[in-house]
């Protein structure tokens, strides 16, 4: 237990430490939400589907948890290439632990950059429309958050260099945003990109954040969380069993 | 204390180590003495459960490092030969990390850790971010830190690798004190022969992945009518010189430079 709770103290203290990289990381959000939010606002409200900003806030507050999170499962790589991997790997601790630990850590980071954000896009002047439920969206930070930096340890587990991070990130990562639904509507989309959106747990993450903070969804918020908490522990097993396998 | 038969690794086609066999006996001091790219750190990897053997087998205190990785980890400590530091933490948060992750208990930490780094001059820079510290300090810390959990045998790959002197003496002085007062196994790799020669009970020298003699200094020197270990190492290998490989870390700092073009 006090290893779990030693290596998630350290990715706090390592997130706190790294001011460029809290400040560098909420600008692609804020960009997405002033270049689109208000972008589009004019045109999806003459579409009559409301505010465009409001629809948009909880598909960036997952896009950012997705970010921070795949990239703090990712940083394991650095761990493996700047050596302090060996130090927790010949510790007398079950690797799942490590895992765990490391995964918690990311996730608390993740949802806190989150959090970041909903803040933000408050100040831009979006409104949860029932703050009742704002327990329950947390909950679905927590969870994008965990599913998705156990897959960025799954996904890095498997890589030795940085080569491969490009092509995670543009191969997978991107992908999974773009197609989630957290730009625009599942509802109104082709068939065949509804279809890509089921097989997206990200899809079913921003989903269940809009069902939470606007109270209107399209999958159903129990689905949502359903299918996020099969993904997550899914994924934990996942990246568990590639982390064990890992060689020095 | 550590049983090795026939032990191999092979990257690819590349065969690292060959067909290894020696014993270290209990409260021995063993050396691996190679030049560059001999095989020693593949077989401090293999021991250490950080690599599993391609064939042969392996027991430390008679457990396979390949089978019950966490009981032979509770067993050893390990400097490597790479750094394996956070260089985003500081010198004490790093070495209480390791005293969490090796179980030891608060009070016993508060005690211990202060003492270490005394000893190995880091105390006055306890609180200073490792990324600031130079390469023999945070050699020296990497060895404090291996120290902290009282292991029954410490495995130390090229330790003195950067070091000056007063350190190396530091390092040696400490590693032949705890080898006396608590009987602890020292399996150490080095391409220093004067090192091996001071610090070491026993030598094997290793070479292409294959070890070509074994003794104590002396039976080696006589074994290859030698005045001096060097000259007996120099007889064994050969005088060809060997490159170093570049290491992941060379590798990551050209990534490095790459992305900041
Ligand atoms: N992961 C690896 N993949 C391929 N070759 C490796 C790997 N690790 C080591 N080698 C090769 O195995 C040989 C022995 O390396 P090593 O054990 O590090 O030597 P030493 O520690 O004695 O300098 C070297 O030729 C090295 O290039
Ligand atoms: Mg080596």
């Amino acid at each position: 237990m006090s290893c779990i709770y030693i290596l998630w103290i350290r990715q706090l203290k390592r997130y706190i430490r790294s001011r460029s990289r809290i400040v560098s990381s909420l600008g692609q959000p804020i960009l997405y939400l002033v270049a689109l939010g208000f972008g589009f606002g004019p045109i999806f409200q003459k579409a009559g589907e409301g505010s465009y900003l409001q629809f948009l806030a909880p598909g960036v507050v997952g896009m950012t948890i997705l970010f921070t999170a795949m990239f703090n499962g990712i940083e394991l790589l650095w761990d493996k290439q700047f050596g302090f991997l060996k130090e927790t790997m010949v510790a007398p601790v079950p690797r799942v632990l490590i895992m765990l630990g490391r995964t918690l850590g990311g996730t608390t980071v993740a949802v806190v950059q989150g959090l970041i954000v909903v803040i933000v896009c408050t100040l831009a002047g979006f409104r949860p429309v029932n703050w009742a439920l704002i327990p329950a969206a947390i909950a679905f930070m927590v969870l994008i958050g965990f599913l998705f930096t156990a897959f960025g340890t799954a996904v890095a587990s498997l890589l030795s260099d940085f080569q491969g991070f490009q092509l995670v990130m543009n191969f997978l990562v991107m992908p999974i945003y773009f197609l989630s639904g957290a730009l625009y509507p599942l509802r109104h989309a082709p068939p065949a990109l509804e279809a890509v959106a089921r097989i997206d747990p990200l899809a079913y993450g921003v989903d269940g954040l809009r069902a939470a903070f606007l109270g209107s969804s399209h999958f159903g918020m129990l689905t949502d969380f359903g299918v996020l908490a099969f993904a997550a522990l899914l994924f934990l097993g996942l990246g568990s069993y590639f982390f064990n396998r890992i060689q020095l | 204390m550590i049983s090795v038969r026939n032990l191999t690794k092979r990257f690819g086609d590349f065969p690292a180590v060959q067909d290894v066999t020696f014993n270290v006996k209990k409260g021995e001091i063993f050396a691996f003495l190679g030049p560059n790219g001999a095989g020693k750190s593949t077989t401090s990897k293999m021991l250490t459960t950080l690599l599993a053997p391609t064939s042969g087998s392996v027991e430390i205190d008679g457990l396979d490092p390949a089978k019950q990785g966490n009981q032979v980890r509770k067993q050893i400590g390990i400097v490597f030969q790479d750094p394996s530091l956070d260089t985003e933490l500081t010198a004490y948060e790093n070495i209480e990390f390791h005293g969490v992750f090796y179980h030891v208990p608060k009070r016993v930490r508060r005690e211990r850790i202060p003492r270490l780094l005394e000893v190995f001059g880091l105390w006055e820079r306890r609180d200073s971010f490792v990324k600031e510290f130079s390469g023999g300090m945070k050699r020296r810390l990497e060895i404090a830190r291996c120290l902290l959990h009282t292991p029954k045998i410490i495995f130390l790959d090229e330790p003195t690798l950067g070091l000056d002197p007063q350190t190396r003496h530091q390092l040696w002085s400490q590693v032949k004190q705890l080898n006396q007062d608590e009987q602890v196994t020292v399996f150490l790799t080095t391409h220093y022969m004067e090192e091996a020669e001071r610090v070491a009970d026993r030598i094997a020298i290793i070479d292409h992945g294959k070890i070509i003699a074994e003794g104590t200094a002396s039976e080696l020197k006589s074994a290859t009518s030698a005045d001096s270990l060097e000259q007996a190492f120099l007889n064994l290998t050969g005088s060809a010189i060997r490159e170093e490989e570049a290491t992941s870390l060379d590798r990551m700092r050209n990534m490095a430079k790459m992305f900041r073009r």
